[in-house]
């Protein structure tokens, strides 16, 4: 299906919930309202005709400067259908908390698990939100945020375990 | 004196009436059993902690992140040139096919149209990387399962290409041989006759290493009904590659999205049909194949040209040039130091790879650095669907099921 | 005529006993028989599989039986980049090992962290863990790795057998 028919399409349907749509370099992007996210993911999921089966990627970007501070990004492909969109959403800092889309896709257990490790993006009803990057008791903070020096805090560099080999 | 405390029972036969008594049941719990991080049969540095039911697996875990090197983050700190070697290092098995979805996304990124002449050298090696990539495998299942011929077999012809890739660009595992925009030399013609030499000899090696496979009761025991997946499922989990292809369902970027040069080529993507481990080997020896017509369509079809896209602001002079011309020398540096100036936008860009579909997803606010690098690897979502695949089959089918994957734990963890 | 033969060698003359220290001894079957862990981390992993492989054949040097458990190996080549994470896995491994005990720190990324200047990354294996020889590349091909197990024998015919080693030099170091 052509990209604008695909925008088309969405705007017929949730038209209040669309914040934007963008097209570039050939790609769909539609930023949509928080909570209406799992509506839409389940309107490209289930209408025959959007028939949006495979999930590619489940990302996250800070934007320190911005009210809503962070942006979560999913990107969905049609194997048979042959079409590609990226759906967005933005979240304040102070609540960062977004529905999980795991009962839709599959695949997006992981993939969330890693935002919220690396950004610290809690996902309402995911089965097992933890850390799965870094264990469980790092207590530095979320790397990949913009004010997380890349060097990190001092975990690296001490070795706690080591005063425990007794000899 | 037996022993008596809570949990021991004793068990009282009468004599006059052995076969009478009942046994009270017997205790039974699950065990946890840890597998790794430190295991020769782990694929890098992975940890699963399995529950077992006797030798049934009940649940496993997989406990990622020992690899986990910030790549993401290092990412944010240097430019889009400098990252190419970070990339080699993901999945550093097939090094080469790294490099080349990478360059893709950022040449997608700056709109930079790649000559010719770099497209065909670029497809070739990829293929002739993807042959080292699968021979690795192979080996390396062999292994696992127990044919330790097939592994001495797999690597003995393996080297041969890794001393193509060392005579190509000076590094046997970690390549960087691509650029943005082309690749960073051409071919002599010494390569050229060792890769058609190559060709000639390498598909009888292939009959070589299934000879001990195919018939072979131990392998098709072992790989015949294990670790299957649905189509549906693997759709859902986000599977790809060859892990995918097995249960079915023909997905393969090279033809979905026909880039580069393999629209010039014609080869065939094979399928599975159960979704079992011995389809997925099977895909991937087919693909050996393949890659072999691919390489030489490509060789029949490549023509003289620049290896290059001419876009000075972002591709990289020549290195002979760097050396001797004062403008190159500035222009290499800058480049290095400050990056080209990337448009505001954000790009995905996927590539068929050894294992799936491994992607890019670039977001930048213009300058040289990216704002946001992110990589979807598929040995990470392969991971994800390591529990389903894994359930109700014996613990020995553990090791079957890592290799069937094809993780790498460079890719996984990044 | 029996199983000790006392005389000069019936093929070549060469005299058949040899005279040397218990301890050059000692060292000599140390150095032969080193016996590596398993334990490949990352890309260098790839390079000490094909250093094992039939092409390059460390079973020539003695060192080609890889035990996975280190309670019965002796060498601990650290191939691959330490991350925070895995360094009390490998610090237990390190302990399990009875002595003597060799380490190789292999590839640039055990020797000192690398191009990973990461919250994530130990800048070098011997921050918690001590090293014999150091084993530059990124990956070293697999005769590099072969220099640094040669270096290796060499270190251990030079080192003293019946006096008591120092105890172990407990890396304590916060940087």
């Amino acid at each position: 299906m052509l990209l604008q028919e695909l925008a088309s399409r969405l705007q017929e349907g949730f038209s209040a919930a669309l914040v934007r749509t963008a097209e570039w370099r050939g790609e769909l992007t539609v930023t949509v309202m928080r909570d209406r996210l799992h509506e839409i993911a389940q309107f490209l999921h289930d209408n025959p005709a959007m028939d949006f089966d495979y999930i590619v990627h489940v990302s996250s970007v800070d934007w320190p400067d911005d009210e809503e501070r962070f942006e979560v990004v999913y990107e969905f492909y049609s194997i048979r259908k042959r079409h590609q969109i990226r759906l967005k959403t933005r979240v304040p800092e102070s609540d960062c908390i977004v529905d999980s889309l795991t009962d839709l896709w599959r695949g997006a257990n992981f993939m969330e698990r890693e935002v919220y490790d690396m950004m610290g993006i809690r996902f309402r009803h995911h089965p097992d939100l933890r850390r799965i990057l870094l264990p469980d008791d790092y207590t530095e903070g979320y790397p990949l945020r913009k004010d997380f020096p890349l060097r990190g805090k001092g975990w690296r560099d001490t070795f706690e375990f080591l005063d425990e080999t007794a000899r | 004196m037996a022993f008596e405390d809570q949990r021991t029972t004793v068990y009282k036969i009468d004599p006059a009436h052995p076969e009478s008594e009942t046994l009270p049941t017997l205790r039974t719990e699950e065990l946890l059993l840890n597998m790794g991080p430190q295991h020769p049969a782990t694929h890098g540095v992975l940890k699963v902690i399995l529950e077992l039911e006797g030798e049934r697996l009940v649940k496993s875990t997989p406990v990622l992140g020992y690899l986990h090197r910030g790549v993401e983050k290092l990412a944010e700190d240097g430019t889009y040139h400098q990252f190419i070697p970070h990339t080699d290092r993901l999945d550093y098995v097939c090094a080469m096919y790294n490099n080349f979805a990478y360059c893709r996304a950022v040449e997608k990124l700056m709109n930079i149209t790649v000559p010719d002449r770099a497209e065909y050298l670029r497809t070739i090696v990829a293929e002739v990387q993807r042959i080292v990539g699968h021979q690795f495998w192979l080996g390396t299942q062999a292994l696992d399962i127990g044919a330790m011929t097939v592994f001495f077999y797999c690597f003995r012809d393996r080297e041969i290409l890794m001393d193509w890739f060392d005579e190509l660009c000076g590094a046997r595992l970690t390549t960087s041989w691509y650029r943005i925009g082309g690749v960073e030399r051409d071919f002599t013609p010494a390569l050229f006759d060792k890769l058609k030499q190559f060709l000639d000899y390498f598909p009888p090696k292939i009959d070589e290493y299934i000879v001990f496979l195919e018939t072979n009761r131990i392998w098709l025991g072992r790989t015949k009904g294990v670790a299957i997946i649905s189509a549906e499922d693997a759709v859902s989990f986000g599977l790809s590659g060859p892990t995918l292809r097995g249960s079915g369902v023909d997905y393969d970027l090279r033809k979905a999205q026909a880039y580069s040069a393999y629209p010039k080529c014609d080869f065939s993507v094979p399928l599975g049909k159960n979704g079992d481990t011995y389809d997925r080997y099977w895909i991937r020896v087919q693909e050996l194949y393949e890659s072999v017509k691919i390489i030489r369509q490509c060789l029949e079809q490549i023509q003289d040209g620049p290896i290059m896209a001419d876009v000075p602001s972002v591709t990289l002079p020549p290195k002979q040039r760097v050396f001797t011309n004062l403008e190159s020398m500035i222009q290499q540096f800058k480049l290095f130091s400050q990056g080209f100036d990337a448009p505001r936008g954000e790009i995905y860009c996927g590539t068929e790879a050894h294992k799936g579909e491994l992607g890019f997803y670039i977001v930048s606010t213009g300058g040289g650095k990216p704002y946001r690098l992110k990589i979807r690897a598929p040995s990470f979502i392969h991971m994800g669907a390591f529990d389903h695949m894994s359930r109700g089959y014996m613990i020995s089918d553990a090791v079957t099921i890592f290799g069937t994957y094809d993780i790498v734990m460079g890719e996984c963890d990044r | 005529m029996g199983l000790i033969q006392i005389g000069r060698h019936d093929k070549d003359g060469a005299s058949d006993v040899i005279i040397t220290t218990i301890e050059k001894a000692v060292n000599w079957g140390r150095k032969g028989s080193l016996w590596p862990m398993t334990f490949g981390l990352a890309c260098c992993a790839i390079e000490m599989i094909a250093a094992v492989s039939s092409r390059y054949d460390m079973d020539r040097y003695g060192a080609g039986v890889f035990r996975a458990s280190p309670r019965q190996s002796d060498l601990m080549i650290v191939a691959g980049t330490v991350c925070r994470r895995m360094a009390p896995v490998i610090r237990k491994l390190y302990d399990q090992m009875p002595e003597p005990k060799y380490v190789i720190a292999m590839g640039s990324c055990a020797t000192s962290g690398n191009i990973y200047d990461s919250y994530s990354v130990v800048q070098g294996v011997d921050r918690f863990v001590p090293v014999d020889i150091y084993v530059p590349g990124c990956p070293p091909t697999p005769e590099a790795l072969f220099d640094g197990i040669l270096k290796l024998q060499e270190r251990i015919m030079l080192k003293p057998v019946f006096l008591k080693q120092p105890d172990q030099v407990k890396p304590r170091l916060k940087v």
